[in-house]
């Protein structure tokens, strides 16, 4: 007997050893430890023996079983494991194929930029503040200390409706509606389609965007004005932007200014992109002009200003080396795609 | 504005620095230098030579041999084809090594071009003589320049072998271009410009020394002026010349003139020039025997009134021209144009100089009226000081007495009702230093006043400015004279402290925006179209006669029709920007702008019109009308738009396809509309594809919007779901049946969803097949399955009188 379980048993290991699939395994398992199995009719067969040899030979069968049933289970793993490697085998892609894109549109080159701005400037307390396109010349001219027959009115080519109603040149009408309007202090920036007769072309447009900034309050300096500005060239254009400030003249500030910023292409040394000299200009600004204070009820004496109005198309065609501003006006699916 | 650096170093003798150091601090100091030109820029190694023979090239028949003294020791051989060389002429002569700025052909070329000794046709040539071309000028401006050959220096000039060329022919100039803003009239002139660069640079400023010359005869006897409105005219000088010699002037000033760009023509013309540049003051000089009655009346004109100017044209004057006229007739529109019949000719005898100031802003519409601006009009309409008239008479009588063109009659008639005195500034320097944060001390603002001539009277304890700085007017200009000499450079960077702002958007804003983004991500690019537009839009878009839409502002001054109008509808465009996607052959493309129309109360425009945001959406290539319906929702949604809007079919919008269009709505609020574009209008713009376009009001949407969310909790009980599927007539719209389900669906209706419509060979014509899931469920219990059956045999018995039947 105990020949014939060793026997069964190396049968047993050596079928087992051999199934190559779950399959066969199974085959081997029903074989040896199935109710029909061959275990099952060596256990049966245990009532010819002896009382002293029966548990013993009990003993035997119960350690084969567990014996058999640990190959079992070992090579039911390795074979499972198996199986899915093939599986997985099988299952593998070329991942440098597409990905499946959702349709997503691009941003206007136009809109990047003001969110820019006005990140940078909402981050600093301003609110935005928007007006009317169509604007009174009051608004438009008059209020910003530039009376009638004023030559800077023929400067700024204006679009007019009647002689009172003037498609507005500038966003700088907002500062005057928010000045007469909203408590102090005041902090705004007012982003928006101005519109002026000039013909299209690489660098003019009749219609195109400005963004107005101004900060009233009782200590306001242009030292103040300088160090907002400079804050706003360097989160705009880059942490090592330079700026410079030269005196100029706008009739609703006083003093005023334009402020030129290093040239980030070659970061001043000069370029075909900065015509040579290092410097672009970037905005004009200054001190609101007391007189326009006084049309907004603001006692100059009491509180000051400072103002300034920047080209949004002009800041685009900068930032993202556009050499045609037409192109922001086409709306060519193929420029528009760039800016994702 | 230019300038001749020369010119200004003549009133800046200690002025001592390069092109580009005084373009930087002139510009820092706020006189904007745009850009300037060095006359010798490329000339090198240039000399005076003169020609002491002339041979024949042994080889050559159109090259002679010169031999040439260049003031040095032994003279050299230059070979030459220039056809004007003669033995003992003066002439520039480029060395070896030397450069020139202009070819053969007058063409510049950049970095100038090299000369080097060499041999030509076999005999040795160590330098060049040169044409004035070759020097970078021309004819126009060396009329003694032969038109072709080398220039050759007349014997007048004062030049001797060895001279640096350069400077013999005033090529040694930088002319400096500037853009002078329109408050600083007093630096439309070089005397201007001079004061400011001595200031900027702390050099003493040397006023020309100008003297009123003259004979012992009177002005006053030879000439009246009476001005008959002084408004338009507050001063008007008279000075008279006689025995006036018209000839060239003298080569100094005709190196100034150059120097600005401006070409010499005789010593009258050219004085008027002068004295106009030096202190930007127009002349204007009349033949005085043309001048009837030997008077001058200024006056208007009359309406109707004609009047030919010297350049041969006739105007037609209205009442608001102002006129110089003699006792007779009219002789020059003032401050514009002298006239045809008082203009100096070669065989004028006796000059009348008219020094005069006008009223800019007459002289600026005049001038616009009539369509001539001139360099005078253009400095008379920036408003000139009366008193710099005097200074300018006076130089140039001065002038044609030392240039020896007439003999100076004394005195003048000085018309000049209302002397004009600069204005005074209460001077507070802590309240200068307040306003630009700063702490420059009360002596140091005096020194910046004194260089540009603003006096502190310190009993009155103000700043006095001359009359030529009127735009000096308050302590806001008197800190801007502090902050520029300073250097604004120099002013400190500070962040404003004060009381702190919350900033950021409003909650309008923050809808456009969140709408914007919503349409980004169902795939639309952002566009940006005009404001204005062509009233033929109207007709592209097949809106009727009597529309409303077409009641638009109207432009007054428009660049041309294609932008006259401001759009009353956005359609356009983005069908504009498609079609020129289409025609690009962009395939798959999908816009949307979010901008205004303009939508005036009434017309003509008495009052601003509503200004309404729309955001629309315009798409071809993919999708149908139902795309573009769940970018819709979706972007109301993301707006805010908490209530299930509306969509309503249509045949009211002309411009869409009257089978394929809605009006959106929610609530009572009008929404917008969609569709599918209408064929015609899709051929009016060249499109030959399917396109999908919505227009959503934002300001309609932006007041339904509402952010406030409130969590409502997860389900704790079981749905119960049951599928429906219908067969239906087609005319039976999906509205009407969701509508019914939702009515008759009771309190524990969930929701309904679409899962499948179907037209087609399978079901009967006419017909369409819809499948619904419907979802039940009760906050509080599990529903128990006859209450749902209940709910839906009331559904379906109901959609059976809708025409819905359940199919089989």
């Amino acid at each position: 007997m105990k020949e014939k379980l060793k026997e069964l048993r190396e049968n047993a290991i050596k079928q087992i050893k051999e199934s190559e699939n779950l399959d066969k395994l199974n085959e081997a398992r029903v074989t040896f430890l199935g109710k029909k199995g061959e275990l099952t009719a060596m256990l049966k067969s245990m009532k010819d023996l002896s009382e002293e040899e029966r548990p013993i030979f009990g003993q035997l069968v119960n350690e084969t079983r567990e014996a058999i049933e640990k190959l079992i289970d070992e090579t039911k793993k390795n074979l499972e494991n198996k199986e899915l490697m093939y599986k997985l085998e099988k299952e593998e892609i070329d991942v440098t194929l597409p990905g499946k894109k959702i349709k997503v549109g691009a941003k206007h080159p136009c809109s990047l930029a003001l969110e820019e701005v006005e990140r940078i400037f909402g981050g600093m307390g301003y609110e935005i503040v928007e007006g009317p396109e169509i604007e009174k010349d009051y608004y438009n001219f008059e209020a910003l200390n530039i009376p009638a027959n004023h030559p800077a009115k023929d400067e700024q080519d204006t679009f007019y409706i009647n002689s009172d109603i003037v498609l507005r040149t500038q966003t700088s009408p907002v500062q005057i509606r928010t000045m007469e309007t909203r408590p102090l202090p005041l902090r705004m920036i007012s982003p928006g389609r101005v519109f002026r007769s000039d013909e299209i072309d690489a660098t003019h447009s009749p219609s195109f965007h400005q963004i107005e900034g101004l900060i009233v309050d009782k200590n306001v300096t242009l030292a103040d004005l300088k160090g907002t500005l400079e804050l706003f060239a360097k989160e705009l254009f880059g942490a090592d932007t330079k700026v410079k400030f030269r005196p100029h003249h706008f009739p609703f500030t006083e003093p005023s200014a334009e402020m030129d910023v290093s040239c980030f292409k070659c970061h001043g040394k000069g370029c075909r992109f900065c015509k040579g000299s290092g410097w672009i200009e970037i905005l004009g600004c200054g001190m609101v002009h007391p007189n326009v204070l006084r049309m907004c009820n603001i006692d100059p004496d009491e509180y000051s200003a400072f103002a300034f109005g920047v080209g949004l198309e002009r800041i685009a065609l900068l930032k993202y080396e556009i050499d045609d501003l037409r192109l922001l006006y086409e709306n060519d699916d193929r420029f528009l795609k760039q800016f994702k | 504005m230019n300038t001749s650096l020369n010119w200004i170093k003549e009133y800046v003798p200690d002025l001592n620095c390069t092109a580009q150091e005084y373009t930087d601090a002139m510009t820092l100091s706020g006189t904007k230098v745009e850009g300037y030109e060095c006359l010798a820029e490329d000339l090198e190694k240039i000399v005076v030579g003169k020609i002491l023979s002339i041979d024949k090239h042994p080889d050559a028949d159109k090259l002679v041999i010169c031999q040439v003294d260049i003031g040095q020791s032994a003279p050299i051989q230059i070979v030459t084809g220039a056809p004007n060389v003669v033995v003992n002429a003066l002439v520039p002569v480029v060395l070896d090594g030397g450069k020139v700025a202009c070819d053969h052909d007058r063409k510049r070329v950049p970095g100038g071009v090299k000369i080097k000794k060499g041999k030509l046709r076999g005999v040795e040539s160590n330098g060049m003589m040169c044409s004035i071309d070759e020097l970078g000028s021309s004819h126009d401006y060396y009329p003694e320049a032969p038109e072709d050959g080398i220039y050759l220096f007349p014997e007048n000039a004062g030049v001797k072998p060895g001279d640096d060329a350069v400077k013999a022919l005033g090529l040694d100039d930088v002319t400096h271009e500037y853009e002078i803003t329109s408050n600083r009239v007093d630096c439309y002139a070089t005397i201007g410009i001079a004061r400011e660069a001595a200031a900027t640079f702390g050099k003493e400023f040397k006023f020309p020394v100008i003297k009123e010359t003259g004979n012992n005869e009177k002005a006053s006897d030879y000439i009246k002026v009476t001005i008959k409105d002084e408004k338009l005219c507050p001063r008007y000088i008279a000075r008279v010349v006689k025995n006036v010699k018209i000839g060239p002037s003298p080569t100094w000033m005709q190196r100034r003139l150059k120097g600005v760009g401006i070409r010499p023509i005789n010593n009258i013309v050219d004085i008027t020039n002068y004295v106009m540049e030096e202190f930007g003051q127009p002349m204007h000089a009349y033949d005085l025997s043309t001048i009837e009655g030997n008077e001058i009346i200024v006056r208007t004109a009359a309406d109707g009134e004609k009047f030919t100017t010297l350049d041969g044209r006739e105007h037609e004057l209205s009442s608001d021209i102002l006129m110089i006229c003699d006792g007779k007739k009219p002789v020059g529109v003032a401050g514009i144009m002298g006239g045809e019949n008082s203009m100096i000719t070669d065989s004028v005898k006796t000059v009348l100089f008219e020094a005069a100031c006008f009223d800019g802003t007459n002289i600026r519409l005049s001038s616009k009226k009539l369509g001539m601006r001139t360099d005078a009009s253009g400095k008379f309409e920036k408003g000139l000081d009366p008193n710099t008239a005097l200074l300018a008479v006076n130089r140039a009588c001065q002038l044609m007495e030392e240039l020896n063109a007439g003999e100076v009659v004394g005195g003048m008639v000085d018309v000049y009702p209302q002397v004009r005195t600069g204005n005074e500034v209460e001077f507070n320097p802590e309240r200068i230093n307040k306003l630009l944060g700063t702490s420059i001390d009360k002596d140091t603002m005096i020194k910046y006043f004194e260089k540009i001539e603003l006096e502190y009277d310190e009993k009155k304890n103000v700043i006095k400015v001359p009359s030529w700085r009127q735009d000096v007017h308050c302590m806001a200009d008197l800190a801007e004279e502090v902050a520029r000499f300073y250097g604004y450079d120099k002013i400190p960077t500070t962040i404003p402290d004060g009381e702190s702002t919350i900033g950021g958007f409003n909650p309008r804003q923050i809808v456009y925006a969140n709408a914007k983004n919503a349409a980004r991500f169902n795939g639309f690019s952002e566009a940006m179209c005009f404001s204005f537009e062509s009233p033929k839009v109207f007709d592209k878009l097949l809106i009727p006669e009597n529309s409303e839409l077409r009641q638009a502002i109207i432009i007054s001054n428009p660049l041309g029709e294609d932008y006259s109008i401001m759009r009353t509808i956005s359609l356009n465009g983005i069908l504009s920007s498609l079609a020129l996607n289409y025609a690009h052959r962009n395939k798959e493309v999908s816009l949307f702008e979010m901008a205004n129309v303009y939508l005036p109360h009434e017309l003509p425009l008495k009052d601003l019109p509503e200004e309404r945001m729309k955001l629309t959406l315009g798409t071809y290539g993919s999708g149908d009308f139902f795309t573009l319906k769940g970018s819709v929702v979706d972007i109301l949604t993301e707006a805010g738009v908490r209530e299930e809007a509306r969509f309503t079919a249509t045949k009211e919008l002309p411009f869409l396809h009257p089978g394929r269009a809605a009006v959106i709505t929610c609530g009572k609020k009008d929404i917008g509309f969609m569709g599918e574009v209408h064929p015609i209008v899709l051929s009016n713009y060249g499109i030959k594809e399917k396109v999908y376009v919505a227009v959503i009001d934002m300001l309609n949407v932006a007041e339904l919007s509402d952010y406030d969310i409130k969590f409502k909790g997860l389900a704790k009980f079981p749905a119960i779901t049951r599928d429906l599927s219908l067969l239906t007539r087609k005319d039976v719209t999906c509205g009407q049946i969701e509508e019914c389900i939702k009515k008759n669906g009771g309190e524990y209706l969930e929701s309904i969803e679409l899962f499948d419509v179907y037209e087609g060979e399978r079901i009967m014509a006419g017909f369409k097949s819809l499948a619904y899931s419907i979802a039940f469920r009760a906050k509080d219990k599990t529903l128990e399955d006859t209450i749902v059956n209940e709910r839906m045999d009331k559904i379906i018995k109901e959609l059976k009188n809708l025409g819905a039947e359940l199919r089989q």
